[in-house]
């Protein structure tokens, strides 16, 4: 309940008892419980241990579209790098020492001729090893049916426009790969550092619903 | 666990490829719209242990070969809203897929 609903609920019961409700104090829906009950199961028959469950909640919490940002970077900075990476994206992110943790990872680089975007239909892949947590919108339906259907209106939507002469490129993230957007190197950043360039690579631009500016 | 030789890989880069138009019941990792249409396989990703099965509790092997197919837009949805030039690719395993 929202915090003006509570108000006018007890604006109107003034003059009962009414013990304000316990916001802490929820209740668990039916996954919750489900994936709750499968955790201590797996805890209770020895297959994984809390150490390693909060671990692994440790280890996906630490990234973040910076490890990204990162990639890109360098992308733009050394072309053979950039080559290593469009052509086997796990390895090459590996040698920075960027894990995919048990995942591969498919590079695909936007030209003047194809821009590329992602989307996950059937669930909500992503490549949280680099990214970090997908934003709520890329989980959301209608995103994830949209993006797929008509790119370009959701792209305006995302203040994106793609000239008719270039393609866009919609990648499905059906199944056993992550995919991450190289966007191009905008115009007016020749004298940047890595560190520098690094600042304008967005989540949004790797996700490829964005453009990186310079100008800021 | 072992790894059970995968199924022989029956398609290469540039082969013109159709998505079966099928419905079995259960746990699918290929989308309704792109069954019965028809894409070129743009890249081969390698042999993965079937989700299929995997979501039953079943060891998904053999594994089965997974194909990165590419579809043009237009050959999607009617009345798709932009240039013909825009593609859609996703991943597509070979039991789903059969010569074009």
């Amino acid at each position: 309940m929202a915090e003006e609903e509570r108000g006018h609920v007890e604006a109107h019961h003034h003059d009962h008892e009414v013990a304000p409700e316990n916001r802490d104090v929820e209740e668990t829906g039916h996954y919750e419980l489900m994936a709750t009950a499968i955790r201590e199961l797996l805890v209770e028959k020895g297959v994984v241990t809390p150490e390693q469950i909060r671990e692994q909640l440790e280890f996906m919490d630490s990234r973040g579209p910076a490890l990204g940002a990162e990639i890109v970077a360098r992308a733009w900075t050394d072309e053979a790098f950039k080559e290593r990476l469009l052509e086997d994206g796990t390895a090459a992110v590996d040698e920075l020492g960027i894990p995919m943790a048990g995942l591969e990872l498919v590079v695909v680089e936007n030209t003047p001729d194809t821009h590329n975007m992602i989307v996950c239909t059937l669930c909500s892949c992503y490549p949280r090893t680099i990214l970090g947590l997908p934003p709520d919108w890329y989980k959301s339906k209608s995103y994830r049916s949209r993006a797929v259907i008509e790119p370009r209106a959701v792209l305006e939507e995302f203040g994106t426009s793609i000239p008719e002469n270039t393609t866009v490129r919609v990648h499905d993230s059906n199944a056993d790969m992550r995919y991450l957007v190289l966007p191009m190197r905008p115009e007016g950043t020749g004298g940047w550092d890595a560190e520098r360039l690094a600042g304008i690579v967005t989540r949004d631009c790797m996700v490829g619903v964005a453009l990186p500016d310079a100008s800021g | 666990m072992t790894a059970a030789t995968p199924e022989e890989r029956r398609f290469e880069v540039g082969d013109e490829v159709r998505v079966a138009l099928s419905h079995p019941p259960g746990h699918r990792r290929t989308p309704f719209y792109i069954r019965g249409k028809t894409g070129v396989v743009e890249r081969y990703c390698g042999a993965f242990r079937n989700p299929e099965e995997l979501a039953y509790g079943f060891d998904g092997e053999p594994r089965r070969h997974l194909y990165r197919v590419r579809f043009r837009q237009h050959d999607i949805w009617d009345g798709y809203d932009g240039p013909e030039r825009d593609t859609l690719d996703l991943e597509i395993y070979q039991h789903w897929l059969e010569k074009a």
